[in-house]
């Protein structure tokens, strides 16, 4: 694709409203979306807001809606797009707007607080830890997540109802649960805060965080119905409940 | 009074940068009970050291017990050619162990051996296989473990904070000034200490693998407060980043890939590192592809494959072959591991390459070569500390990671960035929280320079002049691109000089639209002082060694001088310009000179 121009609608605006705004710009070999905004950034609308750092898919900064789909603006590449398009560019919709393409994430880091941290069982014998691949590579899949939370902006539990964010932690969150629920070393119980506060029973497996997450972490299928799965397992289990089976962790 | 103008808070450390550095320094000042906030420019989680993809370098000695900390020192300091601080690459090599250690203690899950043990991967210049690593994706594994354990010790984080100014007191750290990125409001930290913590200037450049952030705000910061820098000439070029689409030019490409089999090529189909081997590293080095091949199984009877001379040796080669002609057409060479590993293999130990590859250029790695060139990569020189304790020459001020210089001489090797994290992170948390015990007194904050300091931040809106910041910046980029790259020359290096004072007398009259409120054309032009000051501080430095040596390669002085191999080069503050000074290395004790010594 050698140098042409194209059409771009920018929401720009803030808490108290805004509109999508039209640049047409030339776009060069290769590009993504984010260089398009930031050419827009250079030559045309110094003060447009947007967040970016490592331009490569992995540090999950660029979050936003192209075309209505949530996506790293750092990894669509414009020859996705027929020519002549025209490529609407959004804030994610789940969190409050800041301003134009930046939004009030902090909801997450206020969800993150809550997890019950890491605490190891004790070392071996010798003083050192084992831990075997085939017992982490579950685990270390969670550890993709770079937290842009697109599979949070686009969970439909809070995409559109706002009052559910109180009791709800979303699909970043269960995967961070899952991440130390499954640890080999990890003693800390976190089931009650799964069921209650994490509010893992309002998700109901469409899998549309799945399909978003650029990391291709198999959200729905490896982090969240396990838990579910341990969650019946506790709670509803009858003869474990008779027999008060309860797993090595404890609560902290 | 400045306290009831700007949004003030008062601690005992403030560490600015939440990477590596900054998360490992707020853990430990808080854990010593000092009242510490982490203050950074974007989210948590999203600095540089989430990039960081090869491995954390620790002498743990799980894949070749042969392997120990004296081994790890001699690698250190010959691949900064000597010039290292030999008393911070002892440290570093003794200490990165048990940070390797405890990043697993707080929930890290490095790779593992068939013991269960940490993995040890290859890296440019280490003699034994001594990176713990998550695939390549390290860097993130690092920084989450050390977020989400900071969030729990209850630190106080300030997100989307840019701090541009110190404050002193008598000559002693008193506070730290800056702004609000989404409010655009000012805000005043009160503080007996403050750990710098920001990583580089590599935004400078123009192909470069650094993001927005590496606006060399630390090393100005620290300039602009009284503080030495030392070693700004040697910048690394690292030697495999995208070529190919424009759009990608300057990715990063892990050295993880020739440490794990990839080898180097040129247009002619020839593994060119062969010959590009130094006399200085012919010793430890393989001759063959046979002995080069055979060195990745057997480490004890084959020596090192060229491909992972150090960084400075293997930029230079590519240099070097794309100008004699034998380049791609888009200016690079062949990076080739499809050939010589498997494709599950390849799609397991590189997962982001592969992804990145695929995604960005269309390009299948376990298919087909990559094409790299070098891209401007990490900032061996920046502030100078002591040591042991990372203080700076201003009382209260203490600066660990890229934004310090010392432990990497004339060049960096692989690995060595995200343990020097580690290390020294932790020491400047530990020496800023008992430096912040032992101040006596009351500080206090000068509150016209304060005012002062607001007054110039807000310049750009008020100026008559009509600048955009985005055009200076990408000015500068060329300029430090063509003049002040792999290969320097005095006439270029002069003629960047020049340049550079123009694009700051230029930056005065820059002007931004709209308001404060997350207004990213003012932010950038706010980096500007710190860009410039940045760029000035190399290219000063750079004419002054007049030699090549690492990172730092001179046309017109194409080999080393004995006469340089003795200094630093200082650059400070004086009657408001930057001066310059040669000062002698710190003296090696003779037991570390007998480990340099020793063959092998």
């Amino acid at each position: 694709m050698a140098d042409q121009q194209v059409h771009m609608r920018v929401w720009r605006g803030d808490a108290a409203g805004g509109e999508f705004k039209d640049y047409r710009i030339e776009v060069g070999e290769g590009q993504v979306v984010l260089d398009v905004i930031h050419a827009i950034q250079a030559q045309q609308a110094n003060d447009l807001a947007v967040r970016w750092n490592c331009k490569a898919g992995k540090c999950g900064s660029c979050s936003a809606e192209i075309n209505g789909k949530p996506r790293l603006m750092c990894m669509t590449r414009m020859n996705l797009f027929q020519p002549g398009e025209t490529i609407t560019v959004s804030p994610m919709k789940t969190f409050p707007i800041i301003r134009d393409l930046v939004t009030d994430v902090s909801f997450n880091f206020r969800k993150a607080r809550e997890v019950p941290a890491f605490k190891p069982q004790p070392k071996d014998a010798d003083g050192k830890r084992r831990m075997y691949q085939e017992d982490i590579d579950r685990v270390q899949e969670f550890h993709k997540c770079i937290e842009c939370f697109l599979c949070q902006n686009v969970c439909h539990v809070i995409r559109d109802h706002e009052e559910n964010k109180q009791a709800f932690a979303g699909p970043r969150m269960f995967v961070r649960l899952a991440a130390l629920e499954m640890h080999p070393l990890d003693t800390n119980d976190r089931m009650e805060l799964i069921k209650q506060k994490a509010g893992l029973g309002f998700c109901n497996i469409t899998k549309c965080c799945t399909e978003v997450c650029p990391e291709h972490i198999h959200i729905t299928d490896n982090a969240i119905i396990p838990l579910k799965e341990r969650v019946v397992d506790r709670f509803y289990d009858p003869i474990a409940k008779l027999l008060g089976l309860y797993s090595k962790k404890t609560s902290d | 009074m400045a306290e009831a103008k700007y949004e003030t808070h008062d601690y005992d450390v403030v560490v600015i940068g939440a990477g590596g550095a900054g998360l490992r320094a707020a853990v430990e000042a808080s854990a010593l009970g000092a009242k510490t906030a982490l203050v950074c420019k974007s989210l948590l989680g999203k600095a540089h050291t989430v990039m960081a993809e090869g491995g954390i370098a620790a002498a743990m000695g799980n894949v070749y017990p042969e392997d120990n900390w004296k081994v790890h020192f001699r690698d250190t300091m010959r691949g900064g050619k000597l010039l290292n601080n030999w008393r911070m690459a002892q440290i570093h090599a003794q200490e990165s162990p048990d940070r390797v250690l405890e990043l697993e203690e707080w929930g890290a899950l490095f790779d593992r051996t068939k013991d269960g043990l940490i993995l040890q991967r290859d890296f440019g210049g280490h003699r034994y296989a001594r990176l713990a690593h998550v695939g390549d994706r390290t860097g993130l594994e690092m920084i989450r473990t050390l977020q989400q354990h900071a969030v729990h010790k209850g630190i106080d984080v300030y997100m989307e904070c840019n701090l541009q100014r110190l404050l002193t007191d008598g000559g002693r750290i008193s506070g730290a000034f800056g702004y609000w990125r989404e409010s655009g409001k000012f805000i005043l930290f009160k503080c007996k200490a403050v750990v710098l913590a920001t990583g580089g200037g590599g935004k400078a450049w123009k192909v470069t693998s650094n993001s927005w952030e590496y606006s060399g705000d630390g090393v100005t910061m620290a300039a602009d407060a009284g503080a030495d820098l030392m070693d700004m000439e040697f910048m690394q070029f690292h030697p495999t980043g995208m070529v190919w689409p424009p759009s990608v030019r300057g990715i990063l490409v892990t050295e993880g890939v020739r440490g794990d089999g990839g080898t180097l090529k040129n247009t002619k189909n020839e593994r060119f590192m062969f010959s590009y081997i130094p006399e200085f590293f012919r010793a430890e080095t393989a001759e063959t592809e046979k002995e080069a091949d055979a060195w990745y199984e057997d480490k004890r009877n084959n020596r090192r494959t060229p491909d992972l001379l150090p960084r400075d040796e293997v930029a230079r080669a590519i240099n070097s072959e794309v100008k004699a002609g034998r380049g791609t057409p888009h200016g690079g060479v062949f990076l080739d591991i499809a050939s010589r590993r498997p494709a599950d293999y390849i799609q397991r130990r590189l997962p982001s390459m592969y992804h990145q590859f695929k995604e960005l250029a269309d390009v299948d790695i376990t298919k087909e070569p990559m094409e790299v060139g070098p891209t401007c990569h990490y900032s061996m020189g920046g502030v100078r500390v002591d040591a042991d304790s990372t203080a700076t020459t201003v009382p209260g001020l203490f600066a660990a990671g890229e934004v310090a210089a010392g432990l990497h001489g004339a060049n960096r090797l692989g690995g060595n960035s995200l343990s020097d994290l580690l290390v020294f992170g932790r020491r400047a948390g530990l020496y800023a929280a008992e430096y912040a015990k032992s101040v006596k007194g009351s500080l206090a904050i000068n509150n016209e320079q304060v005012d002062t300091y607001a007054r110039e931040m807000l310049a750009p809106f008020e100026t008559k002049g009509s600048e955009n910041p985005y055009k200076i910046h990408s000015d500068l980029q060329d300029c430090m691109q063509d003049l002040v790259g792999i290969i320097r020359v005095e006439s270029e290096l002069k003629q960047a000089l020049e340049i550079i004072q123009q694009l700051k007398q230029r930056s005065k009259n820059v002007k931004v639209e709209g308001n404060r409120h997350f207004n990213t054309g003012w932010h950038l032009a706010l980096d500007l002082h710190s860009l410039l000051t940045f760029a000035e501080a190399a290219t000063l430095a750079a004419i002054e060694r007049r030699e090549s040596r690492g990172g730092h390669t001179r046309d017109d002085f194409p080999n080393t001088d004995a006469k340089f191999a003795k200094v630093n080069i200082v650059v400070r503050q004086f009657d408001g310009g930057l001066r310059l000074a040669q000062e002698p290395l710190p003296e090696m004790p003779d037991e570390l000179k007998a480990l340099l010594e020793e063959k092998k």
